[in-house]
């Protein structure tokens, strides 16, 4: 929201109408350490998906298709979790990817 | 069985951009709960407290489904109310739809300060599953103790110090004081063992009446632990039977899941810094204490659950 | 039109305004002396006499929560409480008006523990009288029921949207029997009209809504703001009702209600039931040749400061009767506000107020009396060095009288 709305504009009593707008809010700038998925260890297992508290592991169809950075706060809880040997999840330093 | 690549099929009622601690195991309860109603509409109650707070700041809403907040101790009163509209219109044939309604809440919001409106709401017979995200203390306002609270925990109203080790009393236990309502089901959940919790919901949502789900959800801003630990201790807090995974089906208890190996409790609590005081010397009668509370807490359960021990 | 006339008690008439009125969802909890009032509504219920959906809460807490849940659902839905009740549901009274949710609510007045006491006073909703809700007060039987009637229309109204407490002096009215008129049940439903959401709610699956979400300073204060907005659009709304119900009625409805103000040189001003006794004593003074008036305010939230202004300005000296204290405030919550409304008017005439009737103490013709011979004086010097009185409190030696 780059403009504060008026006391005339604000929706009666702050109801949202919105839909999961907390979509446009960006929490991944809280990372100081990042997840990166690796396909080809990937046993698609979607652990990582259902343990995410962020809803930020990617995916397409029945499978893991990624990481939304835009989201991921970087808890590291679906690398420790990861049971693929080698692990498909791996946490570094935000900086070192960059 | 839920089966999971069918639920994560559908869009789930609680979205990313929430801002919860990262590590937080309170938003995965959510994000599981979600993923196990997958498409049936409903409506969600919150409590005050963490969760709410960290989904809906203004403009912004963590809540695809229709949501309200009214108070601290109210969100099953809320509820109730929202769900004798729906009964009301439904009976005027002004709504045709199948609707199910839940309220989450933290220890604070149902262990204490809304547990009589918890029990009006459960005695009265709603339509509703009320699901409680224990996570042991008031986090919202700094980690002061609650009734959840384990035993010899460090919190900021309980400190440990010269003259005390922490928390002197044992946690409430609230799911037997919901399944003494006699409610249809009633069940204790961990997100570490995600498919219990998904059946669990299922289940809670399917029987006439109301329901109520335990689920642990630990902090790692108030247990002091490091964040990527999370569903580990989860699954540790199940496996040293603090947190035992069971459910009460229209009075019937029922074990979920029996340890192959029972782990000391001392497992689960040396990787929390709110037990950190008892690992010293003098701390280790703590600890046995601690030991000795669990194992007869389980045993209970086991006899409620008619298993051998 | 055609009405009855029988003869209710208060709870009676307020039960019935509840039936005829017919809400989709009523959330309540026993407490003397509003009790009759929940007893008479759940006998309907139990008699398929009212479509209403009938939840019986553990607590008033739980009272209003529900009822916000319902109102916010889209449905009409009400509540009735007294005294501890009231402010047992405190906290939910002010979330009730912040989410702008047309319930209405009839309040029993009664006295504020401790020490604990069941009659009536006013300390209970001038406790809440910044909670947000519109208040209306009740002289008598005939006025709760038609104000009850008529709170349904205010609250509603689109440029409202804002719980309304109707409230009428315990056991005094609660528990008197009276005659009045009332409406046949078409009339009240006609008067009223279907409910319609003028907002979203939580059960219009096509468009979900987050109710309740957490603002602070960058949006808190714009909120509130468009919410007294609200309140401050409720006075022509309760006026245009108020004509609205009189042409189906007969029976007329203001902001407020004067009685020989027009020449009066000195007057009293006072809510509810003691307005009546009152206006008796006002006649015999009239008898006397005294130029004694009266003004009943049927409204204090929005408070008619202008219109309170416009009527008194030119009396000669006034005394506020308050059923409320703010123990060592300046004077009772009705003083407070009028005498600062006066404060403008270009004679400024002398305000002085008394704290009467606490707990049900009688406030007789001989206190109203007295406190008329007072204002006497009062206006004579046009000077007084004791602004707040209490009245019919043994040992008091304040009254001049």
């Amino acid at each position: 929201m780059s403009r504060l709305l008026s006391w005339k504009e604000v929706p009666v009593a702050g109801w949202l109408e919105k839909k999961g707008n907390a979509k446009e809010y960006e929490t991944g700038d809280w990372r100081t350490i990042k997840p990166v998925w690796i396909e080809k260890n990937c046993i698609q297992c979607l652990r990582c998906f259902v343990y995410c508290p962020d809803l930020a592991i990617l995916s397409q169809g029945e499978k893991v298709a990624g990481i939304d950075y835009q989201h991921c706060k970087g808890c590291g809880i679906c690398a420790n979790e990861c049971p693929s040997k080698p692990k498909a999840l791996e946490m570094v330093a935000e900086t070192d990817s960059e | 069985m839920p089966n999971l690549k069918e639920l994560m099929q559908h869009e789930s009622f609680f979205s990313p951009g929430h801002r919860m601690c990262a590590g937080c195991v309170a938003p995965l309860v959510v994000r599981q709960v979600a993923l196990a109603v997958g498409d049936t509409p409903v409506v969600v109650a919150n409590a005050t407290g963490c969760l709410e707070v960290a989904s809906t700041i203004f403009p912004y809403t963590a809540w695809r489904c229709s949501f309200i907040h009214n108070a601290f101790a109210n969100a099953a009163a809320t509820l109730s109310g929202v769900e004798t509209a729906y009964r009301a219109l439904k009976k005027q044939g002004k709504i045709n739809k199948e609707i199910k309604f839940i309220a989450f809440g933290g220890d604070g919001g149902t262990y204490d300060i809304g547990l009589q409106s918890l029990s009006g709401a459960m005695e009265r017979g709603h339509n509703m599953l009320y699901i409680c995200y224990d996570n042991g203390a008031y986090m919202n306002t700094g980690i002061q103790r609650s009734s959840a609270t384990p035993l010899f925990a460090d919190t900021t109203t309980s400190p440990a110090g010269q003259v005390s080790s922490g928390k002197s009393q044992w946690r409430k236990d609230l799911t037997a004081i919901m399944a003494a309502h006699n409610i249809p089901y009633a069940a204790q959940v961990a997100p570490s063992h995600f498919m219990d919790l998904m059946t669990k919901v299922q289940k809670a949502l399917s029987v006439d009446g109301p329901s109520f789900i335990n689920a642990m959800a630990h902090c790692p801003r108030g247990w002091r632990y490091d964040t990527r630990e999370g569903v580990e201790l989860t699954r540790l807090s199940v496996e040293t039977c603090y947190w035992p995974l069971y459910e009460v089906d229209h009075g019937k208890w029922k074990l979920s899941y029996k340890p192959k190996e029972k782990k000391p409790i001392e497992t689960w609590i040396r990787k929390q810094g709110r037990f950190r005081h008892l690992f010293t010397d003098k701390g280790q009668t703590e600890i046995k204490w601690l030991q000795q509370r669990v194992d007869e807490e389980w045993s209970k359960l086991l006899e409620r659950c008619k298993e051998v021990g | 039109m055609l009405q009855e006339r029988i003869a209710l008690t208060g709870n009676e008439a307020m039960a019935l305004a509840m039936k005829q009125i017919n809400p989709d969802v009523v959330a309540a909890y026993p407490i003397t002396p509003q009790t009759e009032i929940v007893q008479l509504f759940s006998s309907y219920v139990a008699n398929g006499m009212v479509k209403t959906e009938f939840i019986t809460v553990e607590s008033e807490h739980s009272a209003m929560s529900a009822v916000v849940g319902a109102a916010a659902s889209g449905v009409r839905a009400m509540t009735a409480t007294s005294s501890q009740g009231l402010a047992y549901m405190f906290e939910v009274l002010y979330i009730a008006a912040s989410n702008q949710l047309p319930i209405v609510m009839p309040v029993v007045n009664r006295a504020l523990s401790g020490p604990i006491n069941i009659h009536g006073d006013h300390s209970d909703t001038m406790g809440a009288r910044d909670a947000g809700w519109i208040q209306l007060y009740s002289e008598n039987t005939q006025e709760a029921y038609d104000n009850l009637i008529q709170a349904i229309r205010i609250a509603e109204h689109s440029d409202v949207q804002l719980p309304v407490m109707v409230c009428m002096d315990g056991f005094i009215i609660s528990h008197a029997l009276e005659n009045l008129e009332i409406l046949a049940d078409e009339d009240v439903q006609q008067f009223i009209g279907e409910f319609i959401p003028h907002r979203p709610t939580l059960l219009n699956l096509d468009s979900p809504v987050t109710v309740g979400p957490l603002a602070l300073y960058d949006y808190y204060m714009e909120i509130k703001r468009a919410q007294a907005e609200a309140m401050m659009r409720a006075k022509p709304v309760i006026r245009q009702v108020g004509q609205e119900y009189k042409a189906l009625t007969g029976r007329c409805y203001d902001l407020l209600e004067p009685y020989k103000l027009d020449d009066a040189d000195i007057a009293i001003v006072v809510l509810s039931s003691t307005a009546g006794t009152t206006r008796v004593v006002v006649d015999e003074l009239r008898q006397e040749g005294v130029k004694a008036g009266v003004l009943k305010p049927r409204v204090f939230r929005p408070f008619p400061y202008e219109e309170i202004r416009e009527v008194l300005a030119p009396v000669k000296a006034i005394a506020i009767l308050d059923r409320a204290d703010s123990y060592a405030g300046f004077g009772g919550p009705l003083f407070k506000e009028i005498r600062a409304a006066l404060y403008d008017a270009p004679a400024r005439p002398p305000v002085v107020n008394y704290i009467y009737g606490l707990g049900g103490r009688d406030a007789n013709l001989n206190d109203i009396r007295a406190v008329y011979r007072d204002l006497d004086k009062i206006a004579a010097t046009g000077w007084t060095d004791q602004l707040v009185r209490y009245l019919g409190v043994r040992e008091e030696a304040i009254v001049h009288a």
